[in-house]
């Protein structure tokens, strides 16, 4: 009864943030329901009782990303003419497009599946007694350590890369 | 069922009482301090040694009108000062400050909620601090709001890390993340050590457990991250009044500043107990035969407001640093401080198993 109301709730917010973000003007106002979002989505983790897997959403996509994007916005202060000039032409009608597809295959997906609990590995089911960091930390150094690494890699990329930009246009 | 949701109600208005109570008595004590140590009598007007001197300012700006300028944007205007002090009291959710009471039949748990992944939320809440600050920066419309909420963001990022890394090797030793069960790991003394010598063996059953022992450099570090994370002197570049008017809250006046004020001494004291937590070995210490609940509550509360004293104490006597300096400090010596004396403490653990057991 609690669980439900609560998800819907978080649920509504979730999603009623995420469209907000799509229609607002303002780029800060903007990113910020997004991190209502984020944090929506972080109460619809904790309901399942995967804690750690909370946490961590609000910790990286709400607390360091998000800050980040508030950051950058604010610094570079967005015009709000500029929004209305695209670079791509038919970007919208693209994007229309993409996303239609992209609910038809979720639905598609989503129809006829149960995403019911006993689909999880007994050890990260909710309210599982071991807890949720060894769960975790098990399945992700040892059926996806490959992935894992091969992500970490790719950060430490995109971290040189912006370094080496950004000390080639300091020389200029 | 019923009842634990009655119970948790109940704690809940509890604590958030006694964080407030907690603040006011904070306010009352820094000014009072910090005055002693310029020479002057502080507050002395209500109440016994101006005790309720926060209480009559709280009052005082409860009513006061809320001037508001122009160029603002009103929605992110209003939001930040409730957003700065949200997460600033939910880190208490998961504060454990005591054992066990039994009233009228229940055993209650001193703390809202026991959440396994404790420490994660507390550091979650301090990473969703820096929203109000930014918020109230870029919403106020004006110059020196804008620059203490960009210094702001920059400097609670960089130092999150430096305060997170700082935690992981008391972790990692206790194996956990639970806070209470951190502070369990703590409880008692060394007891006899055996490859001392005969006669001074005993020295052993007068040192506490407390991680503070052999993790004293994570704790320094912790505390020196924490006073930044705080944004409290000597690293309160984001308000510093000298530069900055008064930072990120130039534009607020009455009630949204005092939130501002409440979430700054809410976050000094969330700090303090989660040193007290993590180092201090919690509510252990010296039991005496009668009352037997209030002892823990005493033990925690006696050294949290140590370590709030500390803070006053550092802001009554160091200047302000440079913020250049304070960039340099956080990225090319806290941070890998932290990681070299997580590898460091990491690999003590190890051999510890490998080789004693």
């Amino acid at each position: 009864m609690i669980d439900a109301s609560v998800f819907l709730l978080a649920a509504a917010l979730a999603l009623g943030s995420g469209v907000a973000m799509v229609l607002v003007r303002n780029a800060v106002h903007a990113a910020l329901f997004l991190v209502a979002s984020q944090l929506a989505l972080a109460v619809l983790f904790l309901i399942q009782g995967a804690f750690f897997i909370a946490a961590l959403q609000i910790i990286v996509y709400a607390g360091a990303i998000m800050v980040l994007f508030v950051f950058v916005v604010m610094l570079l202060g967005v015009d709000k003419r500029e929004s209305l000039i695209e670079p791509l032409r038919f970007q919208r009608e693209i994007g229309v497009g993409l996303g239609v597809l992209l609910i038809v295959a979720a639905l598609y997906l989503g129809v006829g599946t149960s995403f019911a609990v006993a689909d999880l590995p007994d050890s990260a089911g909710p309210r599982s007694t071991e807890g949720n960091v060894e769960a975790v930390a098990r399945e992700l150094f040892t059926h996806w350590a490959l992935p894992f690494e091969i992500t970490s890699v790719l950060l430490i990329v995109a971290v040189v890369g912006t370094m080496v930009l950004a000390k080639r246009r300091l020389r200029s | 069922m019923t009842a634990f949701v009655v119970v948790s109600v109940i704690k809940v208005f509890v604590v958030f009482g006694a964080v407030l109570g907690t603040v006011l008595f904070t306010i009352w004590l820094e000014r009072k301090i910090v005055a002693r140590m310029q020479s002057r009598y502080g507050p002395n007007r209500w109440g016994p040694f101006g005790l309720f001197t926060s209480l009559a300012d709280g009052v005082k700006l409860f009513f006061k009108e809320q001037v508001s300028p122009r160029g603002i944007d009103k929605a992110a205007y209003v939001a930040a000062p409730v957003l700065a002090l949200i997460p600033a009291f939910l880190a208490f959710a998961v504060i454990p400050f005591g054992e066990h009471v039994t009233l009228f039949g229940q055993t209650v748990t001193l703390e809202v909620t026991d959440l396994n992944v404790g420490l994660l939320w507390v550091i979650a809440m301090g990473s969703l601090a820096v929203y109000g600050v930014v918020l109230a920066g870029w919403a106020s419309g004006s110059k020196y709001p804008l620059l203490g909420g960009i210094r702001s963001s920059a400097q609670m990022i960089s130092y999150e890390i430096a305060l997170s890394l700082s935690l992981v090797p008391v972790v990692v030793w206790a194996g956990t993340l639970s806070l209470r069960e951190i502070v369990e790991a703590q409880i008692g003394t060394f007891g006899t050590i055996g490859w001392l010598p005969g006669p001074v063996q005993w020295i052993g059953h007068l040192i506490p457990k407390w991680y503070v022992v052999f993790q004293l450099p994570a704790f320094l570090l912790f505390m020196a991250a924490g006073v930044a994370e705080t944004n409290r002197a000597p690293f309160d570049l984001p308000e510093a009044e000298t530069e900055l008017v008064a930072g990120y809250h130039t534009e607020y006046s009455g009630i949204k500043f005092a939130m501002f004020f409440l979430a700054e001494y809410v976050h000094i004291i969330t700090i303090s107990a989660v040193a007290v937590i993590m180092f201090l070995g919690g509510w252990d210490g010296p039991h005496l035969p009668f009352l037997p609940w209030m002892w823990p509550l005493m033990n925690f509360m006696g050294k949290t407001f140590t370590l709030v004293f500390l803070f006053i104490w550092l802001r009554a006597t160091l200047p302000r640093i440079r913020y250049d300096k304070l960039m340099v400090l956080g990225w090319k010596g806290l941070i890998p401080m932290a990681l070299g004396w997580l590898v460091v403490s990491a690999t003590i653990l190890t051999v510890k198993d490998a080789y004693f057991g």
